[in-house]
């Protein structure tokens, strides 16, 4: 079991053809994830380490009963490739690319709700089931079959836990990367339930950042779950004002601070680690 | 990104938003100039990127012109919160009836837009949200839908009883909204929104930001740019595709990933020193990013040690290694080198840094420890001579 991905996720990859889509098409695919068609508009008929490409994402359903779908085009096409994978039928969409506006993902998460569809990122290192499915850009080295769960709107922090993880013997069933932007198609609160009703999945660590208020609104959800939940939030020290990296990392006035986040999340009961070492101290301590 | 005020005014006027005649200036004398076409006593206005110009002495009222020149000689060259001033509007002044607030917001709570009012307007609606938080009303604006005229209708009769004035209000609302989705702004304000003993409604005050994901849609709002009110290494940085925010500690920090570059921050903290920077190299692994990173940090004086923290997936490690020996050939940089890489041609990365003299540890907890002892030998070292 795991989440939202596993071996029987029929995938396609929107922007087949392009650098990044070349690139991560071949690492996917020896990672084992199922590609079963790609999509690059005028370029229907040709093929990308023997995965067929379509001009449509229709065709790809049609076709080959994709259900997954993930993009890998410029931000500014970004907006309508997701539109086209959800009126074509897809279910669960990863979009990777950075800098897509915000109204644009606004209008994208309306839309996914709309047609009870799934989409994470945008500025997501992807999705990872180890052992069955790498749908993204993550490095495979960091990860291995497991029973934690993770969740994170960082992809480097994603291979760090992952790391931690794997190298303690716990390993990872599914790791979700929210992605970096402010305004996110999938927030904490949406996976966190989906990892309580995950039979494998044991425990969950959260990695939590500075902007927005993702964190604090999980802290609800994280009481009502029976899975222990470890947190961290990265940016203690994070100027007020300063956009740290990701888009959506920015302390406004006295919105997104770490200090609410740990405290929000302390109260709803997770426990918070201060370093990364602490997770399989914590681990420990639960009898996990 | 910020525009300035009369940058915003302009984007309003565009939209038909009432704008009380006003013109730019750099010396007092063009200021005189253009209280004599006014004709009518002016408020002189800081052009700053900053909160509370009012509050540091930069906007100020002037009955004629030879008054104007008087207070523009002052406003002008002085520091707001560390900003020199170079530009003041100068518009003209309104007699004030009533205020009130304006602004849209890009919510991350509700992923929406969201247009708020407040009958308490003229002062800081981050203050009104704190202290007298049921002055405030929000409206949710659907991103598919856009603004209803109902909702604008609503929200001006939350400010105003009487309709002649709440009629006026209407359009501004749904104009600013019009404004705020069209070039993709992350906020647009109008603070205060005043009425006048005359009835008549103004927009005294502008502000917008705008999503910098947005800015590609918009190269004429790029041009607004000020580049003078940004810091010159994070200037450099975004040129270059790096992520770069300039701190006030001692240890250069350079990182790839976002977030694992804000994890090493907090850890330098939590050992007790402080970082001298936030910096990004992203996922590729061209070195020339290593070498630009190197130039950045190498600037700044304050830096006592510089810290590598690189976890090789896509990128690789060996790449890193590589732009680590450019940049040291480059720059011959004076203080201590700690690195950290595990991950994709680990080993490789080992070999190259070697013959170089630089030693590789692969535990981060470890490494932002070597990096804090050795910026206190480098600042005792600098002490002693």
């Amino acid at each position: 079991m795991a989440i939202l991905v596993d071996n029987n996720s029929k995938v396609i990859v929107q922007g087949i053809t392009g650098g990044a889509g070349r690139f991560h098409t071949e690492r996917m695919l020896q990672y084992g994830t199922k590609i079963v068609a790609g999509t690059s508009p005028g370029k229907g008929g040709e093929k990308v380490f023997d995965v067929p490409v379509y001009d449509t994402v229709e065709e790809c359903v049609k076709n080959h009963q994709a259900d997954t779908s993930i993009i890998f085009l410029p931000a500014r096409f970004v907006m309508e490739a997701c539109v086209e994978a959800i009126y074509a039928g897809i279910k669960f969409v990863v979009v990777i690319p950075e800098h897509i506006p915000i109204f644009d993902m606004m209008q994208i998460r309306k839309e996914a709700l709309k047609h009870n569809a799934l989409v994470i990122g945008g500025n997501t290192a992807g999705i990872i089931t180890p052992g069955e499915v790498n749908l993204g850009i993550m490095p495979d080295i960091a990860f291995s079959p497991g029973r934690v769960g993770t969740v994170s709107r960082s992809g480097s922090l994603t291979y760090y836990v992952a790391d931690t993880l794997t190298r303690t013997g716990y390993g990872e069933t599914t790791c979700v990367g929210l992605g970096g932007d402010p305004v996110l198609g999938t927030t904490f609160d949406e996976i966190l339930w989906l990892f309580e009703k995950d039979e494998k999945t044991k425990a969950v660590v959260l990695v939590g950042e500075i902007g927005g208020v993702y964190e604090e609104k999980a802290k609800d959800t994280i009481s009502k779950m029976k899975k222990p939940v470890i947190a961290m939030v990265g940016g203690l020290y994070a100027p007020q004002g300063k956009r740290m990296g990701h888009a959506g990392a920015i302390v406004e006035g006295e919105m997104g601070t770490a200090q609410s986040k740990l405290k929000a999340l302390e109260q709803g009961g997770a426990h918070i680690a201060k370093t990364f070492l602490d997770i399989p101290e914590i681990l420990k301590k639960l009898g996990i | 990104m910020k525009i300035h005020e009369y940058q915003a005014k302009e984007i309003f006027l565009k939209y038909k938003i009432p704008v009380p005649p006003g013109e730019v200036a750099t010396t007092p004398e063009q200021v005189k100039e253009i209280a004599q076409r006014i004709g009518k006593p002016v408020m002189i206005k800081s052009q700053v990127h900053v909160g509370g110009r009012g509050k540091a002495g930069g906007i100020k009222p002037a009955q004629n012109p030879d008054e104007a020149y008087q207070k523009a000689e002052n406003i002008l060259g002085m520091d707001i919160k560390g900003l020199k001033v170079k530009k003041v509007l100068v518009t003209e002044c309104k007699d004030i009836a009533s205020e009130a607030y304006i602004g849209v917001i890009v919510d991350r709570k509700t992923k929406k837009s969201v247009i708020m009012v407040s009958a308490a307007g003229g002062i800081d609606i981050e203050e009104v949200a704190r202290t007298t938080p049921e002055k405030i009303f929000k409206m949710e604006v659907d991103p598919l839908l856009g603004l209803q005229v109902y909702q604008a209708r609503d929200l001006a009769y939350k400010l105003y009883s009487d309709s002649k004035t709440a009629n006026q209000t209407i359009p501004v609302i749904m104009r600013l909204y019009q404004a705020f989705w069209e070039n993709d702004c992350s906020l647009a304000e109008i603070n205060p929104f005043i009425t006048t003993p005359q009835g008549e409604v103004w927009a005294i005050d502008a502000k917008i930001n705008i999503d910098d994901n947005g800015l590609e849609r918009h190269p004429e709002i790029e041009e607004l740019r000020d580049s003078d009110a940004e810091e010159p290494g994070e200037n450099d940085a975004r040129q270059q595709g790096l992520s770069f925010v300039k701190l006030d500690g001692n240890i250069g920090c350079v990182v790839n990933g976002a977030g694992l570059a804000m994890a090493t921050m907090d850890l330098v903290k939590h050992f007790g020193a402080e970082p001298a920077n936030f910096l990004d190299i992203g996922g590729s692994s061209n070195p020339e990013k290593v070498v630009t990173a190197m130039r950045i940090i190498t600037r700044d004086p304050n830096v006592k040690a510089i810290l590598f923290n690189i976890f090789g997936g896509i990128t690789r490690c060996d790449d890193v290694a590589n732009g680590i020996v450019a940049a040291l050939k480059e720059f011959k940089p004076k203080v201590p080198i700690v690195v950290r890489l595990t991950g994709t041609n680990e080993d490789k990365a080992r070999d190259i840094l070697k013959e170089v003299g630089l030693s590789v540890t692969s535990s981060m907890e470890d490494v932002v420890k070597k990096a804090i002892e050795k910026s206190r030998v480098t600042q005792l070292q600098i002490f002693e001579k």
